[in-house]
C-alpha cells in the first residue's frame, strides 16, 4: 500500500516536471512579453519582480501588420483545413468501406510522401509558383499546405471511419440515400468527434507551417509565422515584442482548442473506448 | 410474374465461391427462411438480392424485371439488419421516417406513415428518443418499423433476432410472422437456427457451401430431407445416423433415425448403453452409445427409470428409416420387404 502511494506521487512528481518542461517555453515567452527590451535581456533574469508593462502589445496592435498577417493566417489555415476535409472526407469513405486490394497501399503511400522534406520540392514549386503566378499570394498557399495535410487527414479519418459500423451506412443505401445523403446525413454525423479533431489537427499544422510560408511570401500574403520571423530584423533582436507576437499568434489556436476540447478528446479517443 | 427469381446466381470472395448458380424461385407473399451453418453463402445471396453486392455472373428478376443493375433503394426491397442499423443519431421518428425524406415526401406524408407504423409497432411512446434509450427489442421493432415505413415489395431479414435473449426472441419470432401474416408481404429470413427456421417458415431453403442443398416447407423437409447433410441440420436433437451392418441390412450406407422413432425397447435389436438421461418434464432425452460405437440420442416419455451405464435394446420403427446412399444423398423408403430385413440386424 505504502509503495503503491510512493510510486504514485514519483509518477505525478514526474508528470509535472515533464509539463513544466514542455510548458516553460511558453511560460518565459509570455513573461519576457511583458518586459521592457531592457529586461528582457537582463542577467541574472527577474522572474516576476519587474516592471510590467504593455507597451509591446500595444506597440504590435498599434502597427497593423498584425492584424493583416492575423486576417492572412485565418485565411490559410481555415481555407487549407477545409480544403483538406473536404476531399479527405469522401477519400477516407471510399478506403474504410469500398477497399481494394491496393487501398492499404495506397494509404502507406500517401504517407510516405510526408516522409519527404518540403525542402526537396522547393525548387519545382517554387518556379510552378512563380510562372503561375501564385508567389505571394493565399491561394497558392492554401493549395500547398492542403496537399501537405491531405495525407495525415486521409490517415485519422480513416481510421476514425472504420469505428463507424458498415451496416448503418447500408441501411441508409437501402433507404434511398444517395451517396451524397450518406455521407453528409449519416457517416458525418456519426464520425464528426473525429472530423472536427482532424479539422482541429490540420488547422493547427497549416497554422505553424513556416518553411513555405517563409520561402514562397514576401509582404501580401504573410501569415503570423512570417510576421513572428521578421523581428529578427538586421537591427537586432527584439525579444520582448517577439515574445509578444508569439503570444498573440498562440491565442486564437489555443481559444479553439479550448471551445472544442470535449470534441478533441473524444475524437483521439474514439477508437479506444467506444 | 412476381415474386422474387434467381437463375445461375454466381458470387466470388476472390477466390472463394460465396454463390454457387444458385437457382431459386421465392413464391410471392410468403416467409422464406434460407438456413444453413455459417459461411453457407446465405447472408451472401441475401446482399445479393438486396443490391447490397454485386452478382459476378447469373440473373435476379424481381417481380418479372432483372434487378442486378438496379440500386438497392429501388428495387424495393428493405432490409432489417443482424446489428439492427439504426441511426444513432436520430429520434425513433427520425429514424422511421429517413426513407421518405429521402424520397422527398410531404411532410405530412412522412408524419402520418411514420406514426401508423409506429402505433403498429407499440411504439408511439418512444418516438422522440434516440436508439441508444431504447431497449433491445425496441431497437428491434424499430428496425422492422423502418422497413416497413417504405412498403416494400418485400422484407429482407438478416439474422435479426440473433442479439436479443431467449425470451425476447420467441416474442418476436411470433410477432414478427404476425405483421408478415397480416401485410402479405414476402419475406426472406436468413438464420443459422434451424428451430427458428422450422417455426417461422412457409418455405425453408437449406444452403451449403454455396449451393442450395434443399428447398420445401417445413413438413416435406424434416420427413423426406434430401441429404444426410439436410437430415443433420432440420431438427432437435439431430437425427441419428447408423453406418456398418445396420445401415447394410437397409442396402443403404448410413441410415438415419429421428430421436423421436427411436425406442427402448427389449424386442429391440440394436444395442447400446446409456451415456447420460436429460429430463424435460415432458419427454426425455436418452443418450446413448451404439455397440458399433454411434452416439445416438432417444427421445420418449419421461417415465423409463434408466440409469446409466445399463446396457439396454433399442428399435427403430422401420417407416421411419431414413436411408442414404454412399454420397450421403437420400435414397427412396423401402417397401414393407424392410420388416423382415429389420428382424436380421
Amino acid at each position: 500500500m505504502r509503495t503503491r502511494r510512493r510510486s504514485r506521487a514519483v509518477a505525478s512528481l514526474l508528470a509535472w516536471a515533464a509539463s513544466l518542461a514542455i510548458a516553460f517555453p511558453l511560460l518565459w515567452a509570455l513573461l519576457t512579453s511583458f518586459k521592457t527590451e531592457l529586461e528582457a535581456v537582463s542577467f541574472p533574469p527577474r522572474i516576476l519582480s519587474f516592471d510590467w508593462t504593455l507597451a509591446n502589445y500595444r506597440g504590435i496592435l498599434a502597427g497593423g501588420d498584425y492584424l493583416h498577417s492575423l486576417i492572412n493566417s485565418v485565411l490559410i489555415a481555415g481555407g487549407s483545413s477545409t480544403l483538406v476535409i473536404a476531399v479527405a472526407v469522401p477519400a477516407a469513405w471510399s478506403m474504410a468501406f469500398a477497399p481494394t486490394r491496393r487501398t492499404r497501399g495506397i494509404l502507406m503511400w500517401m504517407l510516405s510522401t510526408k516522409m519527404l522534406p518540403p525542402v526537396g520540392v522547393f525548387i519545382p514549386v517554387f518556379l510552378f509558383y512563380r510562372d503561375w503566378g501564385l508567389l505571394d499570394s493565399r491561394a497558392g498557399l492554401v493549395v500547398l499546405l492542403a496537399a501537405a495535410n491531405l495525407p495525415i487527414a486521409v490517415w485519422m479519418l480513416f481510421s476514425n471511419f472504420r469505428d463507424v459500423p458498415g451496416e448503418i451506412l447500408e441501411a441508409a443505401r437501402m433507404d434511398g440515400a444517395s451517396l451524397w445523403q450518406e455521407l453528409v446525413s449519416v457517416l458525418a454525423p456519426l464520425a464528426l468527434p473525429g472530423i472536427a479533431s482532424t479539422f482541429f489537427l490540420v488547422f493547427t499544422l497549416a497554422w505553424n507551417e513556416s518553411f513555405w510560408s517563409l520561402n514562397l511570401v514576401t509582404t501580401e500574403a504573410t501569415p503570423l509565422t512570417a510576421f513572428i520571423a521578421a523581428f529578427s530584423s538586421p537591427q537586432g533582436l527584439f525579444w520582448a515584442r517577439l515574445s509578444a507576437a508569439s503570444i498573440l499568434s498562440i491565442v486564437p489556436v489555443l481559444l479553439i482548442g479550448w471551445l472544442c476540447q470535449r470534441q478533441l478528446v473524444r475524437g483521439l479517443t474514439f477508437g479506444a473506448v467506444k | 410474374m412476381s415474386g422474387i427469381v434467381l437463375e445461375g446466381v454466381t458470387k466470388r470472395f476472390g477466390d472463394h465461391l460465396a454463390t454457387d448458380a444458385i437457382d431459386l424461385v421465392i413464391p410471392d407473399g410468403a416467409f422464406t427462411v434460407f438456413v444453413g451453418p455459417s459461411g453457407c453463402g446465405k447472408t451472401t445471396l441475401l446482399r445479393l438480392i438486396a443490391g447490397l453486392e454485386d452478382i459476378d455472373s447469373g440473373r435476379l428478376l424481381i417481380d418479372g424485371v432483372d434487378a442486378a443493375q438496379t440500386s438497392p433503394a429501388a428495387r424495393g426491397l428493405a432490409m432489417v439488419f443482424q446489428s439492427y442499423a439504426l441511426y444513432p443519431h436520430m429520434t425513433v421518428r427520425a429514424n422511421l421516417g429517413f426513407a421518405l425524406k429521402v424520397a422527398r415526401r410531404q411532410r405530412a406524408e412522412i408524419a402520418a406513415r411514420t406514426e401508423r407504423v409506429a402505433q403498429m409497432l407499440n411504439l408511439t411512446q418512444v418516438l422522440d428518443r434516440r436508439p441508444a434509450a431504447l431497449s433491445g427489442g425496441q431497437r428491434q421493432r424499430v428496425a422492422i418499423g423502418r422497413a416497413l415505413v417504405r412498403e416494400p415489395k418485400a422484407f429482407l431479414f438478416d439474422e435479426p433476432l440473433s442479439n436479443l435473449d431467449a425470451e425476447l426472441r420467441a416474442q418476436m419470432r411470433v410477432e414478427i410472422r404476425r405483421l408478415q401474416q397480416q401485410l402479405g408481404i414476402t419475406a426472406i429470413y436468413v438464420t443459422h437456427d434451424q428451430a427458428e427456421a422450422m417455426t417461422m417458415a412457409d418455405r425453408i431453403v437449406v444452403f451449403r457451401d454455396g449451393r442450395v442443398e434443399q428447398a420445401g416447407s417445413p413438413g416435406e423437409i424434416y420427413r423426406n430431407p434430401a441429404s444426410r447433410f439436410v437430415a443433420g441440420f432440420i431438427g432437435s436433437p439431430r437425427m441419428n445416423f447408423l453406418g456398418g451392418a445396420a445401415a447394410a441390412a437397409h442396402s443403404a450406407a448410413t441410415i438415419g433415425v429421428r430421436p423421436e422413432h427411436l425406442a427402448i425397447d427389449p424386442a429391440g435389436t440394436i444395442t447400446a448403453t446409456i451415456r447420460a438421461v436429460e429430463y424435460l418434464g415432458s419427454d426425455s432425452f436418452v443418450h446413448l452409445q451404439a455397440q458399433s460405437g454411434e452416439a445416438l440420442i432417444a427421445r420418449g416419455a419421461p417415465e423409463h427409470d434408466l440409469r446409466p451405464d445399463e446396457i439396454v435394446k433399442l428399435r427403430i420403427a422401420p417407416a421411419a428409416i431414413h436411408r442414404f446412399d454412399a454420397n450421403d444423398r437420400a435414397m427412396p423408403a423401402l417397401t414393407a420387404a424392410c420388416d423382415t430385413l429389420q428382424e436380421i440386424v
